[in-house]
């Protein structure tokens, strides 16, 4: 009997499963809360010419992209013929691996029968790098910790020591390096050996088939996806709050045929601080806005991805170079996509969201120096907290929700058992949520103090305190995010370091997502069900939806 | 409870059979049932099945002097939405717990994400004052006079049942005691339940939620708990009646009335007692437990004739199984990994030309084509239908016909057309995708666990277990399996080996080095005297058996390691035990310990229970013979996938030490086993059939 193509969608699966695995296992060894939170870590595998086959879908799109190019500059960086088994590469160089140098990635070859016949590699987030730390305060990146350019980590399997004691040496947290980088090593080395073991138990010799397979039908139906949409280009400026000054970015998205282009000229410049995003990092984020529209449904792989290609001039803050400060490039690199998806939302208007909360509400709390001095409790804390996702098409926004990171929130009984913190409320904001057909997502209001009648410290790096999230065809904009301490206290801006006195509560909203459609659209009886589960006023029901309560 | 003498029934009501199997005092089967269940009144199914087989036996009511429930009722009532309407009240300042959850989508490129309905509207999210620190300390009193006003609006919205989630109630639950009263004054007829009885864990999203699960089953099953205990009284049952829980011990049906949560997903649990009991009879220490039925597949670890459990798992995921689509309860339960592959599993091709299949499924109602009941999709059954696997003049006795034809007209229009494949190549295309995705579940179920699949048992059973096991078993790398006796009632039989028990998972925040123990013995204290008292109401005399476990994580992990305590009050001297403890397991999941780091301990477990009925060795067959086949047919190899003759057997007249070659059919009443090429069978002195992986095939 003929085989039919079953057997490569049984590796297809196969691989997949195998990058899930491994993505599953750095997180749960990770010592970062940002890996353990937002799951910001990704596993992948490559074929012989660096294409990647799969990639593990994890809590948050800033790999996407980055990593597929990273091992392509890494295996040219490296010649093949002398590579070894057991060999491991390493970089966190932010203009190759992830956008900042928290993010290592490695890279290892696979041998099959003696020969190499492709890579594995993975990425996570390390807790720390010296220099000021995760923060947007650095003038540049050497500010801003150690970079590593590649090298190897590895070599046939014996661990390059001094490299790993300079790691250390450079870090405030040594031992949480350390069980980082050994976790990535046994994430690295477990994909090989299983990729070597399906080629054993299928008996592939190369991966070539199998490749060509993954790719050239992912490609299709990526392409397949494109046709369905008009073709043409399409404009738009999102205005973001930056740190110094406001930030315009444009965007002009192409869709063609058989590519997308999007282009970020006109952007602003530069920020003083470390705000600044590389180009392989806004790519992530712009692409997987993207790819949640053009065909969702396809796997990560050098086929799907192919078809889209992102460029910006040299000068734009979406495009920084060395040595630019570009610790905190999230903050700005989840803001594409509601730019990417201002273009796209005038090509498919019936299939875009409108502007949401976006970009994570990271609050770092700590200690302040004097505690420490006088003996006191100490502590690090890394919250997140989300605001309203803009409203769908079809449905309303969800409340309280990361998008486009896929960061899990934080429960208040843990937090408050781990640091001496006491949250007095976190619930929804009322009348946060964009009005429209469709409404906008709620953001959340959230108190908190010390519990222990101490001064703390935290850092802001958030957006949307100037720049609310804008509605669609109609809809409305979202409330604007707001930081300030006690209720009477005077707005802070999003960017910078506070410092909340003992007795002080920290109050801060998180900003609602924009609406979708016309408000006086919206169903009488959906009005009503907000009003009753207290998501609206019976103010804004019969002012913005013109329903008497 | 586990009495020598007398009869002992296990009824197990699944959403389309109910199972009943009656055994003797020494374990003997002597009885099963396979009858439907009656939706209106599921009580009814199994007195059918329990009247069924005191028929068979010609044994009267009197005698049973056992009775083990499990039912799926909890389940279904969860997921068909038809539980109490509930309301709740949590601590003032943070009213939506539920809606905030966990901030997160479950599905990352799903920009239409629907979250799911956690049956509590906003509307009916009631706040009171009052505040508990993670320590337990009052910083502010409950504010009893907003109680009236409270009373008032849960009695306007509805509200039949109400989940109180109080700030760290798990640390100190004087509020939530006070609550209660206080309202139980007002509205008497109001039922209650409270989240630090419920599930005493940190994370109050996590604890509202199955509070709330609780609360909106209790109403429903707390009636037909009770009308299921009269109607059997009625008929002359004498004994008690004990409810299987999902972690794998039996409890009280009082018990069961006031935490009915713990009896959710009760049936596979059963499973995973029968595949541990008889891995402990045939001192197999590292298992799989693989349960495939018409719907799902279910796979368990279990280690040392131990299930793994679990603190957490969700009710009522969305399609495709998605983690985090579904209702988070956190109970203790036996950790399964369920996949929607079952016999009636829907193959389908999407648009990138892929073949998928499941989760739909053609479930009883309409059923596989080849059951012509009016199903027209093509299901996994229908594929092994084409492959030969199953005997149209053999499947259930005769008593269900089976159309090919339709299953053949259902493969190739959905399958075969779109894909450009012949019937049977369709059939095998199916098989290898489905048993792919069991096979792969159990892997990264694994992987997940720091556990390897290879050297383990498979023991197989569910309807459709018997049938894929070689086949799933292959694709694991996994050589060999059992099939038990009874394997299409498997969860009902190891209801009977399950244990009277409880377990208490609380929280407790320290770290390891800073432990107060003084404190962790009282904590510990309270826990025991708590799951005694529960367990003895289910058995009055006997020893009893404790286990005390802490999970302990690194400081600034999330993932969280179960460590064994002593069976003792801790002292100072049992802590670099435990950080070595600690060690070896985090290397072994991990590959290595990171020394000098911090260990931190949130949550601690107690499990208290009976006696397990002690076990049988099972005899050394006295003779090895070859196995008489009944008759041949013709089925498609999975091994290369070409057409071949087949032996078939009837297991009813397999004899201990007969021993024969795949491939191979061997056929009982509810399932057939499917013995690949690659595999032989022999017959165990228990009546057990051992599949064995021939090595000179491997490279096949």
């Amino acid at each position: 009997m003929r085989k039919p193509n079953t057997r490569l969608q049984v590796m297809w699966n196969r691989l997949l499963a195998v990058v899930e695995e491994q993505g599953q296992a750095l997180i749960r060894a990770a010592f970062s809360p940002i890996v353990r939170e937002c799951g910001d870590i990704s596993a992948g595998i490559f074929d012989l010419q660096g294409r990647m086959l799969a990639q593990a879908v994890t809590g948050t799109p800033g790999h996407i992209n980055t990593m597929a190019e990273a091992v392509k500059t890494l295996r040219d960086r490296f010649e093949v013929k002398d590579m070894k088994p057991g060999d491991i590469f390493l970089t966190n160089d932010p203009w190759i691996a992830s956008g900042h140098l928290n993010d290592f990635l490695l890279m290892m070859p696979v041998f099959h029968n003696g020969a190499v016949v492709g890579f594995t590699s993975c990425t996570s987030h390390l807790v720390d790098l010296g220099g000021l730390g995760m923060g947007p305060e650095g003038a540049d990146v050497y500010d801003e910790g150690l970079l590593i350019p590649p090298c190897k980590l590895m070599d046939q399997g014996a661990l390059n020591a001094l490299l790993m004691e300079i790691i250390k040496a450079n870090s405030r947290e040594p031992i949480a390096n350390e069980g980082d980088i050994y976790a990535l090593i046994a994430c690295c080395e477990t994909g090989a050996a299983r990729l070597a073991g399906m080629m054993d138990e299928f008996g592939l010799n190369d991966l070539d088939a199998l490749a060509d397979y993954i790719i050239e039908i992912s490609y299709q139906g990526t392409l397949d996806a494109l046709t369905e949409l008009p073709k043409g280009t399409w404009n738009s400026v999102l205005k973001v709050d930056g740190y110094e000054k406001e930030i315009d970015l444009h965007a002009a998205l192409t869709l063609a045929d058989d590519h997308v282009l999007l282009d970020f000229s006109g952007t602003s410049g530069l920020s003083r601080k470390g705000i600044n995003v590389p180009l392989n990092y806004a790519t992530a984020y712009a692409v997987f806005a993207l790819r949640c529209i053009i065909g969702p449904d396809i796997p990560n792989n050098a086929g799907s991805l192919a078809p889209f290609q992102v460029t910006a001039p040299t000068d734009c803050i979406l495009n920084a170079q060395a040595p630019a400060p570009v610790a905190m490039r999230h903050t700005l690199g989840q803001m594409t996509p509601d730019l990417v998806y201002g273009c796209l939302s005038q090509a498919v208007p019936d299939r875009v969201p409108a502007e949401g909360a976006s970009c994570m509400y990271d609050l770092p709390l700590r200690h302040v120096a004097e505690t420490a001095l006088n003996g006191g409790e100490t502590f690090a804390l890394e919250l997140v907290f989300s605001g309203g996702t803009g409203a769908r098409p079809g449905l309303d926004g969800l409340s309280a929700t990361a998008f486009p990171s896929g960061v899990w929130g934080s429960q208040i009984e843990t937090t408050e058992a781990v640091a001496p913190v006491l949250f007095t409320r976190r619930e929804l904001k009322q009348d946060s949520g964009g009005p429209g057909s469709h409404r906008g997502g709620l953001g959340q209001h959230i108190e908190l103090r010390s519990a222990i009648d101490e001064d703390f410290i935290v850092f802001l790096s958030v957006e949307r305190v100037l720049n609310p999230a804008n509605g669609r065809h109609g809809g409305m904009a979202g409330a604007a995010g707001r930081i300030r301490i006690g209720h009477d206290g005077a707005d802070l801006p999003g960017k910078g370091k506070v410092r909340v006195n003992a007795g002080k509560t920290l109050v801060f909203e998180t900003p609602g997502g924009g609406g979708f459609g016309p408000p006086q659209d919206r169903s009488a009886a959906a009005v009503r069900r907000d009003l009753e589960d207290g998501l609206i006023s019976s103010q804004a029901a019969r002012d913005i939806y013109g329903v008497d309560t | 409870m586990l009495t020598s003498n007398g009869l002992r029934l296990a009824v197990d009501i699944g959403g389309t059979f109910t199972d009943t199997v009656m055994v003797d005092g020494q374990g003997t089967i002597l009885a099963t049932a396979k009858t439907p269940t009656t939706p209106p009144n599921p009580t009814l199914g199994a007195l059918a099945g329990t009247e069924r087989v005191l028929a068979d036996t010609g044994a009267n009511w009197s005698k049973i002097q056992g009775f083990i429930h499990g039912t799926t009722l909890a389940t279904n009532a969860l997921i068909e939405r038809r539980g109490a309407v509930v309301a709740t009240i949590t601590t003032a300042g943070f009213r939506d717990i539920l809606e905030i959850a966990y901030e997160r989508r479950f599905s990352q490129y799903d920009i239409n994400l629907v979250k799911p309905d956690l049956l509590v509207p906003s509307a009916r999210a009631f706040t009171i004052a009052g505040r508990m620190t993670a320590s337990g300390h009052q910083i502010e009193a409950l504010d009893e006079a907003a109680v009236t006003a409270l009373a008032n609006d849960l009695e306007a919205s509805g509200a039949k049942a109400v989940a109180i989630c109080l700030m760290h109630a798990y640390a100190n639950p004087a509020h939530e005691l006070r609550l209660r009263a206080l309202l139980q004054r007002a509205l008497p007829d109001l039922v209650i339940s409270l989240s630090h009885e419920v599930s005493p864990e940190a994370r109050e999203f996590d604890r509202l939620s199955t509070t709330i699960a609780n609360a909106y089953i209790q109403p429903l099953m707390a009636r037909y708990l009770a009308d299921f205990q009269a109607r059997f009284s009625e008929n002359g049952l004498t004994c008690p009646i004990l409810m299987m829980t999902a972690g794998g011990g039996m409890t009280t049906i009082e018990t069961a009335a006031r935490l009915p949560i713990r009896l959710v997903e009760s049936g596979p649990a059963g499973g995973a007692i029968l595949a541990a009991r008889i891995a402990a009879e045939t001192a197999e220490a590292d298992v799989l437990s693989f349960d495939m039925g018409g719907t799902t597949a279910k796979l368990c670890l279990i280690d040392q004739f131990r299930p793994q459990t679990t603190r957490k798992f969700e009710i009522a995921r969305a399609e495709r199984f998605i983690k985090g689509s579904g209702m988070p309860v956190r109970i203790p339960v036996i950790e399964m990994i369920e996949i929607g592959a079952g016999g009636g599993s829907i193959a389908h091709v999407d648009r990138l030309g892929r073949l998928l299949i499941g989760p739909e499924s053609a479930g009883a109602e309409p059923g596989p084509a080849a059951f012509a009941k009016g199903g027209t999709s093509p299901t996994v059954t229908d594929a092994d239908v084409i492959q030969g696997l199953i005997d149209p003049d053999l499947f259930a006795e005769g008593q269900l016909k089976i159309d090919t034809t339709a299953a053949e007209h259902a493969l190739v229009q959905h399958v075969g057309e779109p894909m450009d494949l012949s019937a049977a190549e369709a059939a095998h295309g199916i098989s290898e995708i489905v048993d792919e995705n069991m096979a792969g579940a159990g892997r990264m179920h694994a992987v997940e666990s720091g556990k390897d699949l290879a050297t383990r048992l498979m023991i197989a059973f569910g309807g459709n277990g018997p049938l894929h096991a070689t086949r799933v078993a292959r694709r694991a790398q996994v050589e060999r399996i059992l099939i038990p006796r009874d394997p299409s009632v498997g969860s009902a039989v190891g209801f009977l080996f399950a244990p009277v028990s409880f377990e208490i998972i609380r929280s407790r925040y320290s770290t390891l080095d800073a432990l107060n123990l003084a404190d962790i013995n009282a904590f510990f204290d309270d826990m025991l005297t708590e799951a005694t008292g529960v367990v003895r109401a289910g058995v009055p005399r006997g020893p009893l058996t404790e286990r005390r476990v802490g999970f302990m994580r690194y400081q600034g992990q999330g993932h969280e390691v179960e460590i064994p305590l002593p069976d003792h009050e801790l002292e100072a001297k049992d802590i670099p035990a435990l950080t070595r403890a600690f060690e070896k397991e985090y290397s072994r999941q991990f590959s290595r310990a990171v020394p000098g780091m911090t260990i931190e301990i949130l949550n601690w477990a107690v499990e208290v229970s009976s006696e397990p009925l002690a076990l049988r060795p099972i005899p050394e067959p006295s003779t090895e013979q070859s196995a008489t086949p009944m008759r041949r047919r013709n089925i498609l190899c999975d091994v290369t996938g070409k057409w071949r003759k087949a032996d078939i057997y009837s297991r009813a007249s397999l004899r201990a030490g007969d021993h024969l070659a795949g491939p191979a059919l061997i056929v009982e009443p509810q399932t057939t086993t499917f013995v690949s090429a690659d595999f032989s069978a022999r017959v165990d002195g228990g009546g057990n059939i051992w599949l064995n992986r021939e090595t000179e095939h491997s490279d096949a």
